[in-house]
């Protein structure tokens, strides 16, 4: 109808309904205040505009009113506030079951790793109706992860990871935006979601799929950077036991005790003695400048495979395995 | 001889000394206000030249007019010029500096070399930034976010950090003048209750200036030691925190926004009473709002950063801060529209503006309320709805405010009066060319376009036609003023000592004023804003 006059961007994720509603509620609300303001001024300059003969009243003003409208506009903020502090903290608690794809932002560029192995850039290919989680961190600047068709937008900082999750609600390709300003291309640092039928999404990534998952690319890693030395599988070696860290707390030598999320195990990648384990000599050597980010992601997804009730497995549930057709045209 | 013949006109601040030097090494705060005035406006329009730029190059969804650098460094530095070389000193440095010792009655400011030194300071940091500009520019954003101010851009930082760290200088100057003045030059029976609402505003600012602007000064000292000397603050593959640097920059810049429009809300205090002819509704209230504006401004910092990775809970507690402080801009609003009724209303140049003040800043206001809600902000936040809100407060509140004010107190500043009609013309020029520039781009926002890009998909063209469209015609409504009021210098009517018959101490002297203001110090016996003891203006006076 308005194909050159857009006026509501399109609603793709589940975020998206309950932000639009909050959005509308939010501007019929602004709007009969503004309309309110601009009609009183506008009455009251006809009404009591200069004419001879009529002088001004002098009114000192008055208690009542001043609490009046200082306490009831408060009270209609509140409403806002709650209205978006609930979206916020559903926003900011993925689900636990959700899919993980971890994100590598640089100038000027999206790269995507999938747990079942593809990777993309500036593409990130999801089913319909399924939690996704993206675990983000920028190997330069700070970018921004946006897509408005869902609603979602999240910082993506250098030197630690952010998350961001969404279910998308309607197949179709959306834009996906940086929107933090980054440098010279920052306006070309753009891309597509495109949100498939799960059957569709299990072909596609059965075409992708390079030779093994993310995990298994992290395992290979991990042995020929010769971690296996020290962090021997079942047995304590030099270095502590990685089976069963991820997501469980660490005793660390200074009494402290950590999560162990992603954060703390690429802090101690590159920054092995910030947080030694317990019982343990600060020995390990730093792997700053010798990993990349993607490389981190996949000895990061390695570890959390060692541990039980692996987040982040079986994107494709509830679809046909095995036989699906080839991926529709983009 | 010559001087006998000027002798005989009455001497005032203007005629009272000639040549340059009386100029440049003046310390009365009115010719130093004039210098400021010159200025601003200089830099005003430069900024306004990138503006230019910017909506030209918007005009179609490919990037084809500069390349990506130059258009980067166009919003940089419109956005740096604006803020700092002219929103900052624009209300405070001119109106602030002309008139607050004449409304509490005194011969100067409690500084007169120091404010002539932040004079001085200002065009350093002016020069230093048009050398940043000429030898290539900046294209950091005008926040200068780490790392990328501080690692990657090859630009101009260093230079552009200084010039904003020295213009702070200036700016803490001239708050800390302002504070002691109020406080130990007020005339005989100038209670604080009885100050004019202009003077709590500027109070209120002066005390944000010098309590905010320290910290921007030394967060730009660390970007800049980090670029020169490699500290590694902002660092994180040393350890640093990048979004350190947000923290710092917002505790200081969201403050600033109030620096910005606490004066165009003095402003406002003293039109509206005197086009209706009426005590202000509610003195106290607009006072004390001032007072909370400055306070609770310093604890609402984090809300631009919501998407930066901060707390879930700390995030929920600057929501709720930032819904606080529109309290009491809403209930200056209600005071100042409430302060109409039952007056006695004229549609002068000034009121015009006043009108328009009310009405976008109060789009402005409600609009920051979609960016203090925590779930929509995360939509909204970094598209082009941001960058409509703040200009609705920036350029719709403070510049409205700025050029009312300028119109109010042209009669006293020049002596002359501007042509009423030509005024009236370009007011409601600025009001539609405003509006038609910055309302599609809440809607354009709400569609996703993120701010600060070059190119963008076509779907946005509308939108960024129509605010092309409206910025040309912005422009002409700012251009008209500069026009008539240099035209009026020479040619305008004479103006007599109070023309619009307002209460104020400064409409109680010469127009234009004496060096020292008054010829004997003023006693004040009387209430502020007593328009009741007023007679009407002679509107045949007003129209030229």
């Amino acid at each position: 109808m308005f194909d050159n006059l857009p006026l509501w961007p399109t609603a793709a994720s589940s975020h998206a309904r309950y932000e639009d509603w909050l959005f509308l509620f939010l501007t019929v609300v602004s709007a009969a205040m503004t309309v309110l303001i601009f009609v009183v001024i506008a009455i009251f300059a006809m009404k009591f505009r200069r004419r001879h003969g009529r002088e001004a009243t002098q009114i000192e003003g008055s208690l009542l009113l001043e609490i009046g409208w200082s306490v009831a506009p408060l009270g209609v903020m509140m409403l806002m506030f709650v209205g978006g502090a609930v979206l916020y903290f559903v926003m900011r608690t993925p689900p636990r079951d959700s899919a993980q794809v971890y994100v590598v932002a640089k100038q000027w560029m999206w790269k995507l790793q999938h747990m079942e192995g593809p990777r993309e850039i500036n593409q990130l290919h999801v089913p319909v109706d399924r939690d996704v989680e993206l675990i983000m961190t920028s190997q330069d600047v700070i970018h921004s992860f946006y897509v408005p068709a869902f609603r979602v937008k999240q910082d993506v900082i250098p030197g630690r990871y952010t998350t961001l999750w969404f279910r998308a609600t309607r197949p179709g390709t959306y834009h996906l935006f940086c929107a933090q300003f980054c440098g010279t291309m920052h306006s070309g640092m753009i891309g597509e979601v495109v949100v498939m039928e799960p059957r569709d999404y299990q072909a596609w990534m059965l075409n992708a799929a390079p030779s093994g998952t993310l995990a298994q690319s992290g395992m290979t890693l991990f042995q020929q950077l010769g971690c296996n030395t020290c962090h021997v599988s079942e047995t304590q070696g030099r270095g502590p036991v990685l089976k069963g860290v991820f997501g469980n707390p660490v005793q660390l030598d200074d009494g402290r005790t950590v999560i162990a999320d992603e954060n703390y195990i690429r802090e101690s990648i590159l920054v092995p003695a910030a947080k030694v384990v317990s019982g343990f000599k600060p020995i390990m050597p730093s792997w700053q400048g010798q990993v990349n980010e993607e490389q981190l992601n996949e000895l990061i997804a390695y570890i959390k495979s060692l541990s039980p009730a692996p987040a982040g497995e079986a994107v494709t549930s509830g679809a046909p395995g095995g036989t699906a057709p080839p991926p529709p045209a983009q | 001889m010559a001087t006998a013949v000027i002798s005989t006109e009455r001497k005032n601040y203007i005629n009272a000394e000639y040549g340059i030097r009386s100029w440049l090494l003046t310390t009365d705060h009115k010719r130093i206000a004039l210098l400021y005035l010159l200025s601003i406006t200089f830099f005003f329009f430069i900024g306004g030249f990138f503006a230019l730029l910017i909506r030209l190059e918007l005009l179609t969804p490919a990037g084809d007019l500069m390349t990506a650098d130059m258009y980067n460094k166009a919003f940089t530095m419109h956005g740096q010029i604006m803020v700092f070389f002219f929103l900052i000193p624009s209300i405070p440095a001119v109106l602030g500096n002309f008139l607050i010792p004449m409304m509490i009655g005194a011969k100067d400011l409690a500084f007169p070399r120091i404010n002539l030194l932040s004079w001085y300071i200002y065009v350093a940091a002016g020069a230093l930034y048009i050398y940043c500009l000429a030898t290539g520019g900046v294209d950091t954003g005008w926040t200068f976010y780490t790392p990328y101010s501080s690692l990657f851009s090859n630009t101009r930082v260093v230079e552009a950090g200084l010039s904003i760290f020295i213009v702070g200088f200036s700016s803490i100057l001239t708050g800390l003048n302002f504070v002691v003045t109020v406080h130990r030059m007020r005339a005989p029976g100038m209670t604080w209750s009885r100050l004019p609402l202009f003077v709590w505003s500027h109070y209120a600012t002066s005390i944000i200036m010098l309590l905010g602007t320290p910290v921007i000064a030394i967060t730009l000292v660390l970007v800049v030691l980090e670029r020169t000397l490699n500290l590694g603050i902002f660092d994180p593959s040393r350890g640093g925190d990048p979004v350190l640097f947000q923290h710092l920059f917002w505790f200081y810049s969201h403050p600033a926004v109030y620096i910005m429009i606490l004066p165009s809300m003095a402003v406002m205090s003293e039109i509206i009473p005197c086009f209706s002819r009426k005590r202000i509704f509610g003195y106290t209230f607009v006072a004390m709002s001032s007072i909370a504006i400055a306070a609770i401004g310093f604890l609402v910092w984090a809300h631009h950063m919501f998407v930066a990775g901060i707390s879930l809970y700390s995030a929920l507690v600057f929501s709720f801060l930032s819904f606080l402080v529109a309290v009491p801009s809403a209930v200056k609003v209600f005071n100042w529209t409430a302060t109409m009724y039952k007056g006695s209303v004229s549609f002068s140049t000034p009121m015009l503006y006043a009108m328009g003040f009310i009405g976008l800043f109060t789009i402005g206001g409600l609009t920051g309320l979609f960016l203090a809600t925590l779930g929509v902000d995360v939509h909204v936040h970094d598209t082009y709805f941001v960058i409509a809100h703040f200009h609705y407060v920036m350029v719709g509140g403070a510049v409205m405010g700025y050029l009312g004010g300028m119109h109010f107190w042209w009669p006293k500043i020049s002596g002359r009066m501007y042509p009423e009609g030509w005024g009236r013309l370009a007011a409601l020029i600025v009001f539609i060319g405003f509006n038609l520039t910055f309302f599609p781009q809440f809607l354009v926002g709400y569609l996703g376009m993120p701010r600060r890009y070059w190119q963008y998909p076509p779907e946005y063209q509308v939108y960024n036609v129509l605010s092309t469209a409206g910025a040309s015609i912005l422009a002409v409504g700012y251009l008209l003023p500069m026009v008539y009021l240099l035209w009026s210098l020479r040619y305008g009517k004479p103006a007599p000592d109070n023309p619009w018959q307002a209460t104020g101490l400064e409409w109680r002297t010469a127009s234009p004023p004496p060096t020292f203001n008054f010829d004997e110090t003023p006693e004040v016996t009387w209430e502020a804003y007593e328009y009741d003891t007023m007679p009407l203006p002679d509107e045949v006076t007003l129209e030229r």
